[in-house]
């Protein structure tokens, strides 16, 4: 077990590497830097301010060489320093801290709906194989794999809007935006997030659905399930303790690639609900190549996303005793 | 068939299992696979019966008929799987109980003890040795899990496992090969079945592995005194371990009786193809072994009259491509399917 | 049957009957492997779906009753037209006109069905002239017989432009992305997978790990911010190009997996030691022996890769982040349904998004059915 945390810990310095290196290549990329940027802004407002420029220049390193600039950004992300907003005039780091924790609270709870319809249903799927409720989940599954998210949050905020003329968007009515918090602001909240979390977690569901199914299917043909039938346990109880246990891991350990799709359809599905989460920020932020905005959002996205799947591969090895003891 | 004996019946005194006309199909694609085509066996108590064949030739399908285990696209479509547990039972038609109710369960494990090909896969990795072990007894009888262990243990113990007590908490694969088939061996014997199914148990270890299982197998059927239905294509193993063979060929019994009789007085051509065909123990090395010609044709495809008929090199023509062979009773419970048998009476 | 029996054997195993003819062993595993798709009744339908989309995205300009451009603004936000087959009992097809009031406090237009006004349909009328592979031509398929007339099949947008027709135009774009993307995405996935898979040891542990960097990442944010680089200043084709790579960049990981995950089954399979044992060089064994056994399956996976690369350019454009108008691509199209106070007056804005939903589980029925076909160990 020992080697195995450390050997997936050696692991996660080339990536974050890799992360920070395509996250100042975004940032790079659009022609023209991140000066020119700001000076064609303050000449559109009329007045070009020498010595903002001047810092701004000695900030970032911009008359040195590429891979100097790359050190003076990775530094001073170290030290919390993300860089500068020209959009917001602000600090990057105070714009992408309360909407970041948003971001990643819609994404674990939609991973949380995921996981919580599509393991009973992939169960159901794989022990009624064939049966009228496994056709139905299937094409179900199939559909929401078609539907692109936005299409989705758009369809559902049609609905939602049209025939309960609830106004989707944002994540408070208007009453409650600035009160204080009680119990009808929460369930306000409630009221408005559940639609995205849905949304976000729809693809996952049908994605993962498919992976138990078929998993499990796997697992029920194997040796080691004849040999519980052979004790004479239930099927119920055989099929719990020992199937459903050994797809677990397998179940779980897709968190690798849901929870980076899950943190993509948040980004999507946030533009569309309006919500004040990461994705709306780093839209306006592209578009308006407000760079170091973008690159930040994008790293700490990255970021976040290669840590979760990091974290749960290691409980999952820790759940696996032929890992635990240092069998692989 | 009038169904009212079984070759060997009359010679096996207190039968715990009697299989009479088993019929198990398969549906597969393009047609259905009759695995088991009318198999007749009986296994008396304490006695090891072994059912002896190709690969395809119906013995796995048979035995996993008895347990009920049998794949969801397999039927049982006639016959009786008559068992009892103690000499004085009333026999219970296994083939008619719900493979999922509490009766077939009742039977699984405590009535009847099965012990499979691969001890690497046959047990959950994931779970401890004492865990599934324990479990046998914790399914059939009303114990506290503490008192399942301690039985656990000694009957690891029981099987030769040394240290039986710290191997409870290990996990299948800190075990070896060998280690792991005594821990199936353990986990069947748990309940003190009547009658045990060993699965071709020693197919996958090595020889000297297999020659330590055999061993274990004869021992604790002198102890315990159960019934052995043993599996397996390898006649060495048979030589070894049978007191009664039935050799089987494209889902039928074609020749049944007493160890020497099969070994030293084979009459149906296949059985002695098939003795022919292995090296004897001990014996000079050099020279080539006679193999059966052809091969076993495709599931789907079985000859006309007798099944063996294309690869037999004593097949009469007109009769063996035609009509299925007669039963033929060769006395002392030797009884074989085969025209052959006919002329020599 | 169980695998002990299928492994210890006296005698060899027995082919089974539907190993097929004897002779060349490459085709009769294609052969067999169509014989197992046929079989799969949804993916051969998805077949023909995708046929019929692909055709009507080549011809759109004459399946398409009016052009990409072509707009009316008296008739923006017009409700769809309910086809009418039958004319006072005989067979004719025909739409009725719209009738429009404008709110004069809100300036809110509605229209109502004008039963009064007929405007009969039919098959090869002239209309808007097209040229289509260099032949200039105004006839189309279908659409209103009098040039001019209102037909808003599946309903306007907010310029007065045939939804429908342009659904039809987009899919030029939208659906060709999937199949270069895809192409893209296969040398490189068959390259970096190949090589990985084949050499093994350490160039393979890299790859995977680039591999694995790759797919822990979201895709979106990365697409949007790689796109969001592209110059202003390109054109319809540059960008298109541009897109099409910067999806490609991301979705050749998928297969090169598969592709890894089979050289390196088979590169230990009897026939590749045979064929090193023969001195046949390693490129050699790679295209002559590897490529051809695993072509079942890189086929099925090159059609699953369809889809991710048809929604990643809808999402990406949907956020006007990818194509960009007068381009149409459904997600550019899908973009006008972005406001919900448009979309909540019409709702028809959406339905580029069924042609999407459409493609997309077309392709994941065919991936679907040409993955099983070519699995040799079917249950």
């Amino acid at each position: 077990m020992g080697r195995y945390v450390l050997r997936r810990l050696l692991y996660l310095i080339p990536t974050i590497f890799l992360i920070s290196a395509v996250s100042f290549l975004i940032i790079q990329l659009p022609p023209g830097s991140y000066l020119d940027t700001v000076i064609a802004e303050m000449a559109a407002e009329g007045r070009v301010d020498e010595t903002r420029i001047a810092v701004l220049e000695q900030r970032y390193g911009l008359d040195e060489p590429l891979h100097v600039q790359y050190l003076t950004w990775i530094g001073g992300m170290l030290h919390g320093d993300f860089g500068e907003s020209f959009l917001w005039n602000a600090p990057v780091s105070e714009l992408i801290g309360s909407r970041l924790l948003l971001s990643v609270a819609i994404s674990l709870c939609a991973l949380l709906v995921t996981w919580m319809l599509a393991f009973p249903i992939g169960i159901y799927s794989a022990v009624r194989r064939y049966s009228f409720g496994d056709y139905a989940f299937t094409m179900v599954g199939f559909v929401g794999l078609a539907v692109p998210e936005f299409l989705l949050g758009l369809g559902l905020a049609y609905v939602a809007f049209t025939w309960f003329g609830q106004d989707v968007g944002g994540l408070f009515s208007p009453e409650f935006q600035d009160s204080a918090w009680n119990l009808g602001k929460v369930l306000d909240l409630l009221s408005n997030v559940w639609m995205p979390i849905v949304v976000v977690g729809a693809a996952g569901t049908a994605a993962l659905i498919r992976t138990l199914r078929s998993t499990l299917l796997d697992e029920l043909a194997k040796p080691y399930v004849d040999t519980a039938r052979a004790k004479g346990l239930t099927e119920r109880r055989l099929l719990l303790k020992y199937p459903v246990r050994m797809a677990l891991g397998p179940f779980l350990s897709t968190v690798g690639w849901v929870l980076p799709a899950l943190v993509s359809g948040e980004v999507v599905v946030s533009i569309v609900f309006n919500l004040p989460t990461t994705g709306p920020l780093l839209l306006q932020a592209l578009k308006a190549q407000d760079m170091y905005l973008a690159g930040s959002f994008i790293m700490i996205l990255s970021l976040l996303t290669v840590l979760g799947t990091l974290l749960s591969d290691l409980l999952l090895a820790w759940s696996d005793p032929r890992i635990r003891y240092g069998n692989r | 068939m009038n169904g009212e004996w079984t070759p060997g019946e009359a010679d096996v005194k207190e039968p715990v299992l009697r299989i009479r006309d088993l019929r198990t199909h398969i549906g597969v694609d393009g047609g259905v696979v009759r695995a088991v085509d009318g198999v007749d066996l009986a296994v008396g108590r304490g006695e090891t019966l072994c059912l002896v064949g190709e690969s395809g030739s119906g013995k796995s399908v048979a035995a996993r008929s008895v347990m009920r285990l049998l794949v969801p696209s397999a039927r049982i479509v006639t016959g009786e799987i008559l068992f009892s547990r103690e000499p004085e039972d009333d026999p219970v038609d296994l083939a008619r109980l719900d493979p999922r109710g509490p009766a077939m369960r009742a039977v699984r494990g405590a009535g009847i003890g099965m012990v499979f090909q691969e001890p690497m896969s046959s047990l959950s990795p994931v779970h401890t040795v004492g865990d599934q072990v324990a479990e046998m007894a914790l399914t059939h009888s009303a114990i506290s899990k503490r008192e399942a262990r301690e039985q656990a243990a000694q009957m690891l113990d029981h099987v030769g496992i040394t240290q039986p007590r710290k191997r409870l908490d290990d996990y299948p694969f800190q075990l070896s090969g060998g280690m792991r088939q005594r821990v199936m061996i353990a986990m069947a014997l748990m309940c003190n079945p009547a009658l045990l199914i060993a699965d071709e148990p020693t197919t996958a270890l090595d020889v000297t592995t297999q020659a330590q299982i055999l061993d274990l197998l004869r021992r604790i059927q002198d102890e315990h005194g159960m019934a052995i239905l043993f599996i397996t294509h390898d006649m060495g193993v048979v030589a070894e371990m049978a007191e009664r063979v039935a050799v089987m060929y494209l889902g039928r019994v074609v020749e049944t009786g007493g160890v020497t009789e099969i070994f030293d007085a084979p009459r149906h051509p296949y059985t002695r193809a098939m003795l022919a065909s292995i090296p004897s123990i001990g014996g000079a090395r050099g020279g080539e072994l006679p193999a059966i010609t052809g091969s076993v044709p495709p599931p789907l495809h079985r000859p006309r009259g007798c099944s063996f008929h294309p690869r037999c090199a004593v097949a009469v023509a007109g009769r063996c491509d035609e009509h299925a062979p007669p039963r033929i009773d060769l006395g002392d419970g030797h009884w074989m399917e085969c025209v052959h048998g006919e002329e020599s009476r | 049957m169980r695998k002990a029996d299928r492994v210890a054997t006296m005698t060899p195993p027995v082919p089974s009957a539907s190993a097929g003819p004897p002779g060349d062993g490459q085709a009769s595993q294609r052969r067999l492997i169509w014989r197992r798709f046929r079989r799969h009744r949804v993916a051969m339908v998805s077949l023909c779906v995708l046929a019929v989309a692909y055709l009507v995205a080549i011809l759109s300009p004459f399946v398409a009753p009016s052009s990409a451009g072509a707009y009316d603004a008296d008739y923006a936000y017009a409700p769809p037209q309910r086809v009418h087959v039958l004319d006072d009992g005989r067979l004719g097809l025909y739409v009725y006109g719209y009738r429009s009031d404008t709110d004069p406090v809100s300036l809110a237009r509605t229209f109502t069905v004008d039963e009064s006004r007929k405007i009969p349909l039919g098959f090869f009328v002239r209309g808007e002239p097209y040229s289509l592979f260099g032949f200039e031509s105004d006839v189309h398929l279908f659409g209103p017989q009098r040039v001019g007339d209102p037909f808003y099949l599946t309903g306007a947008n907010s310029q007065g432009q045939d939804v429908f027709s342009r659904t039809l135009h987009a899919a030029r774009i939208s659906m060709s992305v999937g199949l270069v993307g895809v192409f893209l995405s296969f040398v490189l996935g068959v390259l970096i997978g190949g090589v990985s898979g084949f050499f093994a040891g350490r160039v393979d542990t890299v790859i995977q790990r680039l591999i694995e960097f790759i797919i822990a990442v979201p895709a979106i944010p990365l697409w949007m911010g790689l796109s969001a680089a592209l110059p202003p200043g390109w054109s319809t084709l540059q960008i298109y190009f541009g897109i099409t790579i910067i999806l490609s960049l991301i979705g050749w990981t998928g297969l090169a997996r598969v592709v890894r995950g089979q050289f390196l089954s088979l590169r230990e399979e009897e026939f590749t030691v045979a064929a090193r044992l023969d001195g046949v060089g390693r490129l050699r064994i790679i295209v002559r022996h590897l490529l051809p056994s695993c072509a079942g399956y890189i086929i099925a996976a090159l059609t699953l890769a369809i889809p991710g690369m048809i929604l990643g350019e809808t999402t990406l454009s949907f956020l006007g982040l990818g194509m960009q108008p007068p381009a149409v691509s459904w997600g550019v199209l899908l973009q006008e349904g972005q406001n919900l106070r448009a979309l909540s007056s019409a709702p028809w804005l959406l339905f580029p998004g069924l042609a999407v939903v459409l493609v997309v589980l077309a392709f994941n029925f065919l991936g679907d059915g040409l993955r099983d076909a070519a699995d040799p160990y079917e249950r």
